[in-house]
């Protein structure tokens, strides 16, 4: 059964399949349950997988099933192939876990909508790509899991086609991943060109032997693989986005483009780390970019009104720590904050589509306020997983984010403090932004319309139900990664091991931690952040609870400040007046001038000389018999007269 | 004896006439009269130089394309009375159907 692991991702293809085959065919009632069955099935396979790779001991800790080889031309022999190793052990777990959940909770978030069918087709069918993504066994395979995941989410940010601005967000979406994917695919074919294979475990075997450390090619080869991973996972420059895919319902916002296919980026990072530990000038630009996108995206969400999109900037800022940890090849340490972010940002998203389900559909949170007592689950959840994203100790975000904060300090592999200060700040933009969101939405006045208010109601147990489920793993989901700092071990860094085995001082860096008397240092930055994220809480409550007043003063005597937050730093206008404008501009001169003017005036004009030449000739065959007869008569006589008098 | 000569210029006479008549005319009947005409004027060139030469090959031939014109008259006569039912009228000006 452990050997089959083709059947983990292809359920969600039979459910993908039934519901778009049959769709509009098949009753509400038996397309959920074909949905949420399917993953389901898949998230128990994938903890039977599990099982069975923990069952063999640590150093043998690789299932590979091939199927059949998919392409076979020279040198290029391409298979389609699962490895389940510990890595993709704990992504599969993620992805099929999280998606059964949100499964069921779409059952009731979208039980009135008209498109559920097609909705819960597309859902199957993500699933079915991130789980060929995670499991593939090379990165074309990888590849096609890349596509899949990116046409889902370009379907599925679109899903209500009929408004302008999803619609339009979908394209964004496509076409800002394009960019990165084009980077990706590059890469792949340096890799290819160096390595001559495709295969994860050859690449891992040969990449020391066949790149030279630190050179060019391996450098170009991670910055272009990197390139893949900032457009997938909405890094700056191509974080724009993300923000925008909110336009999706908020279930897909959940799923995708918080909890699983935006991790994509740094999955495909750590799945590659024999080649990124050998170019530490790519880890560095890739820990660079984390740190700035994780300190912008939080400043930028300080000033967002919209519940989703306050999320959706945090989404952009904590993956920014999973590229910081994996910039200071601390690979598990960006594994470990993937997963537990997967549990309290679905949470998050979830519980905000609980509070927006319960307000007819409010976004706002300038509308909401004073809604715990209206949604006492949807409260507590959400507030565990503020918790938890905050960093409050011994919650899940706790561990993992600490986890990166000390690596990025302390890694022999680009560790600084300067990259361990923005990580600080922005765990404490991050307590205060979160505390914010929840001050704004569940304390004080309530600011609901009259409309909003008279549908105000807790929402069904399908939805409850996976937010409890969440809340509980995010509470305990972080014991699993605790710091050696504690006594005790780490499951999960051990359990990854095997996968890291090329990345230098992996395990050394506690050892010597221990060894050379850093653990008092450590304890030290752990307390700083602790204090600092309570104290930006404590601000927060006294922003947007106890003193509503004092906000406001602040943003006005701030306005310039606040301005450019709200606008996001103008990102996307620049982005319009220095991409968008002149390629529109440039297709405008393509179809006015090149298309219409030139093109089409080269035909149009050889057809009319032909044509007013014709007329010319038209008079010469007026169709009257008698002029015919003449001009024969005509012809005789000359020809006579020619041969006669020649 | 009359020349040959005489017989000839008889014919081109026929031939120039009947010519004149299809150019100019534009009643069916007279254009179709006009065309008889100028197949007898050959006829006539076959005659003449049939008796001159004493060689009768002339005469069988002018006899076939006799049986062969009163052919031709019956349909052609057919088709303007046919024509002439359908659009009333046997201009020939009036039948350029396939002119664009």
């Amino acid at each position: 059964m452990a050997e089959d692991l083709y059947l983990i991702p292809l359920l969600p293809l039979i459910g993908f399949l039934l519901n778009g085959l049959f769709i509009g065919r098949l009753s509400k009632w038996l397309i959920g349950l074909v949905g949420c069955a399917t993953v389901g099935l898949s998230f128990l396979l994938s903890i039977l997988a599990f099982f069975a790779l923990k069952a063999l001991p640590p150093d043998a800790r690789v299932i590979e099933q091939t199927l059949f080889t998919w392409i076979s031309a020279g040198q290029l022999q391409t298979t389609i192939g699962f490895l389940l190793d510990p890595l993709s052990a704990v992504m599969i777990l993620v992805v099929s876990g999280v998606a059964f959940l949100i499964h069921v909770y779409s059952v009731g978030y979208m039980g009135h909508d008209r498109g559920y069918g097609r909705y819960f087709a597309y859902l199957n069918l993500f699933t079915f790509a991130m789980l060929t993504l995670v499991l593939a066994d090379n990165f074309l395979l990888l590849f096609v899991g890349w596509e899949g995941v990116g046409l889902c989410s370009y379907l599925l940010i679109g899903f209500w086609y009929e408004k302008k601005s999803a619609a339009d967000a979908g394209k964004k979406a496509f076409i800002v991943n394009r960019i990165g994917d084009f980077g990706f695919l590059l890469g792949m074919f340096l890799v290819f060109w160096t390595i001559g294979s495709l295969d994860f475990r050859t690449v891992t075997e040969h990449a020391p032997m066949a790149f030279a450390y630190g050179g060019g090619l391996i450098t170009a080869t991670c910055l272009l693989l990197f390139l893949g991973a900032i457009g997938k996972s909405a890094q700056i420059p191509l974080y724009v986005w993300l923000p925008d895919a909110m336009e999706g319902p908020t279930p897909v916002s959940a799923l995708i483009h918080a909890a699983t296919m935006v991790t994509a980026g740094v999955y495909m990072i750590a799945r590659a780390n024999a080649l990124f530990v050998l170019a530490p000038d790519a880890l560095f630009v890739v820990a660079v970019i984390g740190a700035l996108t994780a300190f912008f995206a939080a400043t930028i969400g300080l000033a967002q009104n919209d519940i989703k999109r306050v999320l959706a900037y945090s989404t952009v800022s904590q993956l920014g720590y999973m590229f910081l940890a994996c910039g200071v090849a601390a690979f598990t340490a960006g594994i470990f904050h993937l997963m537990t972010h997967a549990f309290f940002k679905a949470l998050l998203f979830l519980a905000a589509g609980s509070v927006i389900h319960a307000l007819s559909g409010e976004q706002d949170m300038r509308a909401m306020g004073g809604l715990q007592k209206h949604l006492p689950i949807t409260f507590r959840t959400m507030f565990i997983a503020t918790l938890a994203i905050a960093g409050i100790p011994f919650f899940a975000g706790f561990f993992s984010k600490d986890e990166i904060l000390w690596k990025a300090f302390s890694s022999d592999v680009n560790g600084s403090w300067i990259f361990w200060l923005i990580g600080l700040v922005t765990a404490g933009l991050t307590a205060f932004y979160m505390f914010r969101l929840v001050y704004l939405t569940f304390y004080g006045a309530e600011r609901l319309d009259a409309q909003a208010r008279a549908h105000l109601h807790e929402s069904p147990p399908s939805m409850t139900v996976p937010l409890v489920v969440l809340a509980g793993l995010s509470v305990i989901g972080g014991f699993i990664g605790m710091p050696h700092l504690f006594g005790v071990a780490n499951y999960f860094e051990e359990w990854l091991h095997p996968v890291m085995a090329r990345v230098p001082h992996n395990a050394a860096t506690h050892a010597r931690a221990a060894a050379t008397g850093d653990a008092p240092l450590e304890w030290v930055l752990m307390l700083v952040t602790v204090a600092l994220v309570v104290g930006a809480i404590y601000l927060a409550r006294h922003f947007y609870y106890r003193n509503p007043q004092a906000a406001t003063e602040l943003a006005r005597k701030f306005s310039g400040v606040k301005n450019i937050l709200v606008h996001k730093y103008y990102v996307d206008e620049f982005y319009g007046a220095v991409f968008v404008r002149p390629v529109v501009y440039f297709s405008l001169f393509l179809w006015k001038v090149i298309d219409v003017l030139i093109i089409d005036g080269l035909l149009n004009g050889l057809a009319t000389v032909w044509r007013d030449l014709s007329e010319v000739m038209r008079l010469t065959q007026p169709g009257r018999l008698r002029s015919y007869a003449t001009v024969f008569a005509l012809g005789v006589v000359i020809l006579i007269a020619w041969f006669v008098f020649e | 004896m009359v020349p040959v000569s005489a017989f000839l210029v008889l014919a081109v006479v026929l031939f120039g006439i009947g010519t004149v008549g299809v150019m100019v005319s534009r009643n069916m009947i007279i254009l179709f009269m006009s065309i008889e005409l100028m197949l007898n004027a050959a006829n006539m060139v076959l005659i003449a130089f049939s008796r001159a030469l004493n060689i009768v090959d002339g005469h069988v031939i002018v006899f076939l394309v006799l049986a062969i014109a009163a052919a031709e008259a019956a349909v052609g006569l057919a088709l303007i009375v046919n024509l002439y039912r359908n659009r009333e009228t046997i201009n020939i000006d009036r039948y350029s159907l396939m002119r664009w």
